[in-house]
């Protein structure tokens, strides 16, 4: 029996955090309400990506775009567009300046993107193997079993796409599978990197939770490929819906004979295990990673030998990480030639990110390769909110740097990010206006990689911590001039002497920064100025007196209570106890609370 | 096997496949600077020093853990790797508490070392030292983190040399450190005391507990005759301290010392070790000959071999020698057989033992039997470590020390005894008064050279007038459970035991490269002393210990003979199982 209506509520982790669960119940209460449940498709999907405006439902066929949709809404949205065939014009998208509705194609967040990676999240149900079916699903599986591909027919396949690695190295994924095949080996792994930790970064967990399955064929034929028979998902354990989604679909897939043994009648096997990671960044770096898995400290070891040659239990194992995986059914099934015309000579396919920061779409973008910055911050992420000014942004989290508007135009690929002095990185993407302070923007990356390093070499346990001690003294005035060339040398020495990519690359933000905003981070040390005004040992919340009417907002917004004054007189802040937090300035309706 | 040819600092090397970059350059006379690695351990890569450059590519190396590869240009020094390198000490440094002159560590210090190779004259960052509380609890070794600089090395050497996993990196970042598992006391964990991690810290966060002081108060007592005990490892390893190579045998000076530090009388370990052959090779006879006990017979010399087993292995207790230690019989007989000699009592004797090993002050409080005498037999353990430094204190010139004589009651040693000092020695020595005690009569060739050497676990098979038997020698710790599981195994299918008669030693290459000996043990190093040891072997008047006189005379004269009844009172100990954690 046909629907007459799809009704697809995002069921990713941001819109479940906003009550995308008790929505979906509320509108499956709503059509049994109506009598109507078997008329239409109701569906729990995978991130849509415009996590901005979530929680957000879809209803096709007209393809009204809700958004911001509260449970309590859920029954008008039956009883009226599905029942009347009346859209509910208050809860549709509206783009910025504009009165119309907008259909999903027409939405500019999502016209300039290219969904290879995230081409089934939003559209199917995650929890549902027959949706993935539909939609092509592990046809690229049964052509390289059944279809008479070798394994040197898929390594060839892959050559041809160009893709690379997209946990941030970039390195040719034909080639790591071709290591590994290579390898004579009683006993070969492949394992999915699912470790994602980039603050801010969420493009792997949205693929796990939207579309399980496409990571469940990929290493599959991964494991054909390489001649392995076992697979681990190793995914962090905040990300407990991805992994139930992942548990079910494997054990879907089981079920209908595309895990397991003898795969569609083949004598290719091919089993996945979850293993789940305690929260170490570190655990990313593949090395670590592995050792995770063993059951080991979550250390780094120096390569050679690589894990494509001596990885799992000192076994063959290939690591590619969630978006990687993901691109490969699509690779196979339509080819590697078709892939290649996506993106750029030397970066081929699309790159998602996780858009965050001040951005009026935080949201996750999938683009072509070599699309500009400049399109994905004002063409997809509709600029800045709040008529701000664009400051800069942060690609490859705590490992990349900034990039500022001299280069906004820059096309995103390895190669160009990675001249700016920043990195791809596995594609998180934070943008900073005018209020953001760069020293503090670097200090709290910094922070984070202190707080991440594993503490076995010396160049990152050691200098992490004193590259963040600088950039302290710097937010409170008391660094001094010699303290570049501290980091110099500590930055050097951290590029150069760490063991693994996590040291290597700590220093980036800060020598980003200080590459790019002399003044800025030059004001602190030699005015004791935080121009942005965030640093709080450097700044003073006063009330001026000729402007102060006395309201006492200020005083009753005061978390500490340091600011005296009677109604209709003049307020003051006790400086002694003031914390900076910015309350009073925030509150003040008069511009009477100055920030210096 | 392949080779790969490759440069460094333009020089052509041609190496094994696998040579890391670090030995290859070795061959051409560059010693990359190295914290983290030691050549007993898998390259662990943690402190990024030892690093180097590719020529034409950004990328630095670390030569520790990079074969060096097929037409591959290194470049081992210029003015941005010594300024990397520079800076990474100067990181270490500034977590390392600047306490040089009071460290156990002074002037022999890895970390110290490569601050004066690096001239570093000032301190460009500030002092982060961690605040943590030293850990005492074992009688042994003393923990002290705050001096830690994380290399790694005593984690790699307790869980894979030793197999003993006492010790684990806990923490992350900057708040890592090594310490037992759970953070518990070293004395709770499975620590076997060895020493092993002290003798490969590269500064002062692991050392044995100082009794240099007790030992000083102890002969300022006039009412209590002083004795001194020296075992056989000492000899070869202490000269190191004093200029003299590996291997050097310094007996005599070592006994001159003794005296000349106030000891009444000085006694040779190596005497006990004879009279632990005529107990151990008496009981071998007794079960493997007469069937009285259970086979394999398993040596018991070593401490920590036997807190290993009773920590992991106690089913093999009726397996074990009830023999003591060499040192443990000395100090018996001392406060009793010699002091009855001299009309003293038991706690008259003052008795301090020179040790290769941390594990012997462990030892000595073992259990109730080592108060055998009446009271506690030794006072005081000191390694060869602290001799040195009690020797060097005192001002006494060790290199132009006379020769001196040992008191010969029990003094006078044979080659037997001396060879207890390496691995494979007690089981030579055993067979040596075995067959005689099995045959009644004297082997033409008495080296058995099969037991001998670096290999970890060694097997031969002894003709003795037509009986096989099997001996199976193993050292480093982590080998004897290549050892011990096949006893176990048989055991339990109750299949013949593979081997008769077993010597383990926790150490590498035997009590010679024990957790108290002067620092830098080396395989290079242990080879040396082991040479040493089988040198004073070959020089001794007597090869057996039953031709001992000294030994023929305490039978006749005290014990009456081995496995008497006064034997087991003095002579003999009990096991007991003991929780891998005790808390």
């Amino acid at each position: 029996m046909a629907f007459h209506h799809y009704v697809l509520v995002c069921g990713g982790t941001g819109c479940v955090s906003s009550k995308a669960d008790d929505l979906f119940g509320e509108l499956a209460k709503a059509l049994d309400q109506e009598g109507i449940r078997d008329d239409v498709q109701l569906v729990k999907t995978g991130c849509f990506g415009f996590c901005e405006q979530g929680p957000i439902v879809k209803v096709l066929p007209e393809e009204s775009f809700y958004v911001g949709v509260k449970p309590a809404d859920a029954a008008e949205i039956v009883s009226e567009h599905i029942v009347k065939g009346r859209q509910v014009d208050r809860l549709l998208y509206k783009e910025e300046d504009s009165k119309v509705h907008a259909k999903v194609d027409d939405i500019s967040f999502y016209q300039k993107q290219f969904r290879i990676v995230l081409r089934n999240c939003g559209f199917i149900d995650p929890e549902n193997i027959d949706e993935y079916i539909a939609r092509d699903g592990y046809l690229a599986l049964e052509r390289a079993l059944t279809g008479g591909m070798t394994p040197d027919d898929i390594i060839e396949e892959l050559k041809e796409s160009g893709l690379r690695g997209r946990g941030g190295a970039g390195f040719p994924t034909w080639q790591k599978w071709g290591f590994s095949k290579a390898v004579e080996a009683d006993q070969k792994y492949v394992v999915c990197n699912a470790d994602e930790g980039d603050p801010g970064a969420y493009m792997d967990r949205s693929v796990l939770e939207g579309d399980p399955h496409s990571i469940i064929e990929a290493m599959a034929i991964a494991g054909y490929t390489c001649g392995a028979d076992t697979g681990f998902v190793y995914c962090r354990a905040e990300y407990p819906l991805a992994i139930h989604r992942l548990e079910v679909a494997i054990k879907q897939a089981t079920e209908a004979g595309l895990l397991g043994d003898n795969i569609l009648g083949t004598d290719f096997s091919f089993t996945i295990e979850i293993r789940l990671g305690a929260g170490a960044f570190v655990c990313g770096e593949e090395t670590a990673l592995l050792a995770s898995i063993e059951g080991k400290r979550g250390m780094p070891i120096p390569r050679p030998p690589f894990p494509a040659v001596k990885g799992l239990w000192e076994k063959p194992t290939v690591i590619n990480n969630v978006e990687t995986l993901a691109n490969i059914p699509v690779i196979i099934s339509r080819g590697g030639e078709w892939f290649a015309k996506v993106g750029t000579e030397k970066s081929r396919g699309t790159k998602v990110f996780a858009l965050t920061g001040k951005i009026k779409n935080s949201g996750l973008v999938e683009v072509p390769m070599g699309t500009t910055l400049r399109d994905i911050i004002y063409n997809i992420g509709g600029g800045i909110p709040d008529g701000r000014a664009f400051k800069a942004v942060q690609t490859g989290g705590p490992s990349g740097g900034v990039i500022t508007a001299d280069y906004l135009d820059t096309p995103i690929d390895y190669e160009h990010l990675q001249e700016l002095g920043s990195i791809m990185g596995s594609g998180g993407m934070i943008v900073m206006d005018e209020d953001d302070c760069m020293l503090d923007v670097a200090k709290f990356y910094l922070e984070f990689t202190v707080e991440e390093s594993c503490g076995k070499c010396a160049p990152c346990r050691v200098g992490g911590r004193k590259l963040y001690n600088i950039l302290d003294r710097m937010a409170k005035g008391t660094a001094e001039e010699e303290d570049f060339g501290r980091i110099e040398d500590i930055g050097q020495a951290m590029k150069r002497a760490s063991l693994c990519g996590l040291g290597q690359t700590a220093p980036n933000p800060v020598l980003s920064v200080i590459k790019y905003f002399p003044e800025e981070i030059g004001a602190h040390v030699k005015e004791g100025r935080c121009p942005a005004g965030v640093c709080k040992g450097l700044i003073q919340y006063y009330i001026d007196p000729e402007k102060c009417i006395g309201c006492t907002l200020c005083a009753r917004r005061c978390p500490v209570n340091v600011i005296a004054g009677e109604r209709k007189e003049v307020h003051v802040i006790d400086q002694n106890g003031c914390i900076k937090c910015g309350e009073c300035f925030d509150a003040c309706k008069f511009g009477a609370v100055i920030r210096r | 096997m392949k080779e790969v040819n490759c440069t460094i600092n333009g020089v052509t090397v041609t190496v094994p496949q696998g040579t890391s970059i670090l030995q290859a350059a070795k061959t051409v006379n560059v010693n990359i600077p190295i914290l983290c690695y030691h050549p007993d351990l898998p390259a662990w890569a943690a402190c990024g020093i030892c690093v180097v450059k590719i020529e034409n590519s950004p990328k630095m190396v670390r030569a520790c853990a990079t074969a060096a590869g097929e037409g591959m240009a290194y470049i081992t020094h210029d003015a941005e790797l010594h300024q990397v390198r520079k800076t990474v000490i100067e990181l270490i440094l500034s977590t390392h508490p600047n306490s040089c002159l009071t460290c156990p560590r002074n002037q022999n210090c890895e970390l110290q070392r490569l601050a004066a190779d690096f001239g570093i004259r000032e301190m460009p960052f500030e002092m982060n030292v961690p605040e943590i509380e030293a850990d005492k609890s074992t009688p042994s070794i003393v923990l002290d983190p705050e001096k830690c600089v994380k290399c790694g090395r005593c984690v790699a050497v307790c869980q894979g040399m030793q197999d003993v996993w006492a010790l684990e990196f806990i923490g992350r970042g900057d708040e890592t450190r090594m310490a037992p598992a759970g953070d518990i006391a070293l004395n709770d964990s499975p620590c076997i005391k060895c020493g092993q991690c002290s003798a490969h810290c590269p500064v002062g966060a692991i050392y044995e507990h100082d009794h240099t002081r007790a030992v000083l108060e102890g002969l300022r007592d006039e009412n209590r005759v002083s004795v001194a005990q020296v075992a056989p490892a000492v000899r070869v390893a202490i000269g190191e301290e004093f200029g003299y190579e590996p291997g050097d045998i310094q007996t005599g000076k070592l006994y001159a010392a003794l005296r000349r530090l106030g000891f009444d009388v000085v006694f040779d370990t190596n005497w006990a070790a004879d009279l632990t052959i005529m107990e151990e090779g008496s009981e071998f006879v007794r079960r493997f000959v007469h069937g009285e006990g259970e086979i394999p017979l398993i040596t018991t010399c070593c401490p920590s071999w036997v807190d290993y087993m009773e920590k992991y292995y106690h089913e093999l207790i009726p397996n074990f020698s009830t023999a003591k230690s060499p040192q443990m019989m000395l100090a018996s007989m001392a406060k009793t057989y010699y002091a009855q000699k001299i009309g003293k009592g038991p706690c008259d004797i003052f008795m301090t033992s020179v040790m290769p090993c941390t594990s012997k002050k462990y030892e000595i409080a073992r259990g109730d039997d080592m108060y055998s005498s009446g009271c506690q037999d030794i006072d005081y353990s000191i390694t060869t470590r602290e001799l040195a430094r009690m020797i060097k204190s005192a001002g006494i010139d060790f290199r132009n020390l006379p020769d001196e004589e040992v008191d010969e009651a029990l003094g006078i040693y044979t080659g037997a005894g001396t060879i207890f000092g390496a691995s494979g020695g007690v089981m030579e020595a055993a067979l040596r008064t075995a067959y005689h005690l099995v045959t009644g009569k004297e082997l033409e060739k008495v080296d058995f050279e099969a037991v001998r050497g670096m290999e970890g676990v060694k097997e031969s098979v002894i003709d003795v007038e037509g009986t096989e038997v099997r001996v199976a020698v193993a050292h480093q710790m982590g080998n004897a459970k290549r050892v011990v599981d096949a006893v176990m195994e048989a055991k339990r299918k109750g299949e013949d035991p593979p081997w008769h008669f077993i010597e383990i030693m926790a150490c590498r290459g035997g009590c010679i490269a024990g957790g108290g000996q002067p620092y830098g043990a080396t395989d290079e190093v242990r080879l040396k002393r082991i040479a040493g040891i089988y040198r004073d072997d070959v020089q001794s008047t007597y090869r057996c210990s039953h031709h001992n006189p000294q030994i023929k005379a305490i039978y006749d004269e005290f014990l009456g003979e081995p496995l008497s009844e006064k034997s087991h009172k003095y002579l003999h100990t009990h096991y007991t199982p003991r929780p891998i954690y005790s808390k």
